[in-house]
């Protein structure tokens, strides 16, 4: 598995990269900058996968007290609002033409900035909280929380005014994927981007038990023969 | 239930013997009021729009530090470590902390409402049931999270910072409803009210439902 992931993860993100830039074609209102959108789109759903992958590692740690899940909860935190801060950053690139503006407080942009706060500080909470047992608890409340608070964002921020464009559910916005090779554009990104974060977070996950281990081999060097630990 | 009262007595008692979390966080809110209309600086028929926007940042920005303030008051001489020790079940402290929570920022509103309709020129009593429901709808939500993040905030280290950092993400759907709603409300009635009353609604039913169950793993030994 350890060799079968980052090669499958290479060859994905190649076969990605040759069908956005070479294959599909180049769409006829906005242009070469709508290629950005496989990627874009593809981190936002990887990120949203992250953020459901705490709630359910945080509600198993919850339950059982399994180290495993706390860490999991940790390193899908920490790519998910890795691939939230890509959707963040590609997004405005791909605005400034289209729309002439870098930002606007549309529903979705508004909900991805929130979400990306939520998450945000769940990791300033684990960084900055204290190392213990007792935080790893906290986190995994928020974590919960979190995810809880998702549908309540979609539902509020609809309040507000919105001109994102609705991506294959709905043609308005001129953003339907008219072309077939358009869609599977968007699939093989989708399949590349999520083989990488599931990898990032394979590797996340070991750093932190190598972490924690190595934390119980230095207390035990630091105890010296025939002192009781 | 009964630990639950017994803990809201509690909590408004050291409140009306001080005065001191509802009179500081209420000369606040005037603060808070002064600064963020004096900030934007609004012509006379412009004010009566800002009311929401105002009103609900203030809201939230002194229940941050009334919340805050009800966790330190359980801090000094061990006083959580006593209450978590007693025999009630979390769940019941969760839900008295939450109703002295709500009692208290419903209190310090009650004195605030009026300035905001005296200070950017609103007619508040013809509106004054809905405002009330909504202030009500509001507060519930906020306490619901602020309960359950005071106990996290108070037992982490930078607990200064972390009670914010954590829950004003987490209410922005809140915050966004209320003033949505408390505009439908200024502007003619419950009916236009209705898209931000429902997002109030069910902020505060998956919260409270949320927080009475995590509360027991919040406090855990």
């Amino acid at each position: 598995m350890s060799r079968i992931l980052p090669a499958a993860t290479g060859i994905a993100v190649l076969a990605a990269l040759a069908l956005v830039f070479l294959v599909v074609p180049t769409e006829a209102d906005m242009g070469i900058v709508q290629r950005i959108f496989y990627f874009h789109v593809s981190s936002a759903w990887v990120a949203f996968l992250g953020f459901f992958t705490v709630a359910g590692a945080s509600a198993v740690y919850l339950w059982n007290g399994s180290r495993g899940a706390d860490r999991l909860a940790h390193a899908a935190a920490e790519v998910g609002v890795l691939f939230c801060s890509i959707v963040l950053v590609t997004g405005p690139i791909w605005a400034r033409p289209i729309w002439g503006v870098w930002w606007t407080w549309d529903p979705r942009l508004t909900m991805t900035v929130i979400l990306w706060a939520v998450y945000a500080s769940y990791l300033m909470l684990r960084a900055f909280g204290g190392g213990d047992e007792a935080v790893a608890r906290y986190a995994a409340v928020l974590g919960i929380v979190g995810v809880l608070d998702i549908p309540l964002i979609m539902v509020s921020v609809r309040l507000l005014r919105g001109i994102h464009p609705a991506v294959i559910a709905r043609n308005e916005g001129g953003s339907g994927l008219v072309d077939p090779w358009m869609r599977i554009g968007l699939l093989v990104s989708a399949v590349a981007l999520i083989l990488l974060a599931w990898w990032l977070t394979t590797l996340r996950v070991r750093s932190a038990r190598l972490e924690e281990e190595l934390a119980t081999l230095r207390r035990r060097l630091f105890v010296r023969p025939g002192e009781v630990a | 239930m009964r630990d639950a009262l017994a803990i809201l007595r509690k909590d408004l008692r050291i409140e009306w013997r001080t005065r001191e979390s509802v009179s500081s966080v209420f000369v606040l809110g005037v603060l808070l009021l002064v600064v963020l209309t004096v900030a934007q600086d609004p012509e006379a028929e412009q004010a009566p729009a800002l009311a929401p926007g105002v009103l609900w940042a203030a809201f939230v920005l002194t229940g941050l530090l009334g919340i805050q303030r009800t966790f330190l008051l359980e801090r000094e001489n061990d006083c959580l470590a006593g209450l978590l020790g007693a025999p009630i079940d979390p769940a019941s402290i969760y839900v008295g902390k939450l109703a002295a929570n709500v009692v208290l920022l419903g209190l310090v509103q009650a004195f605030v409402l009026p300035l905001v309709g005296l200070f950017l020129h609103l007619d508040l009593v013809p509106a004054l049931p809905g405002l009330i429901a909504v202030c009500f709808l509001g507060n519930l939500g906020f306490a619901a999270l602020a309960t359950l993040f005071g106990a996290i905030a108070v037992r982490v280290r930078a607990r200064e910072v972390m009670l914010p950092l954590l829950l004003l993400p987490l209410l922005v759907p809140l915050l966004i409803g209320a003033v949505q709603a408390t505009r439908g409300v200024l502007a003619g009635g419950l009916v236009l009210a209705g898209g931000g009353i429902t997002v109030l609604a069910a902020f505060d039913v998956v919260f409270t439902v949320a927080g009475w169950l995590l509360f027991a793993y919040v406090v855990a030994p």
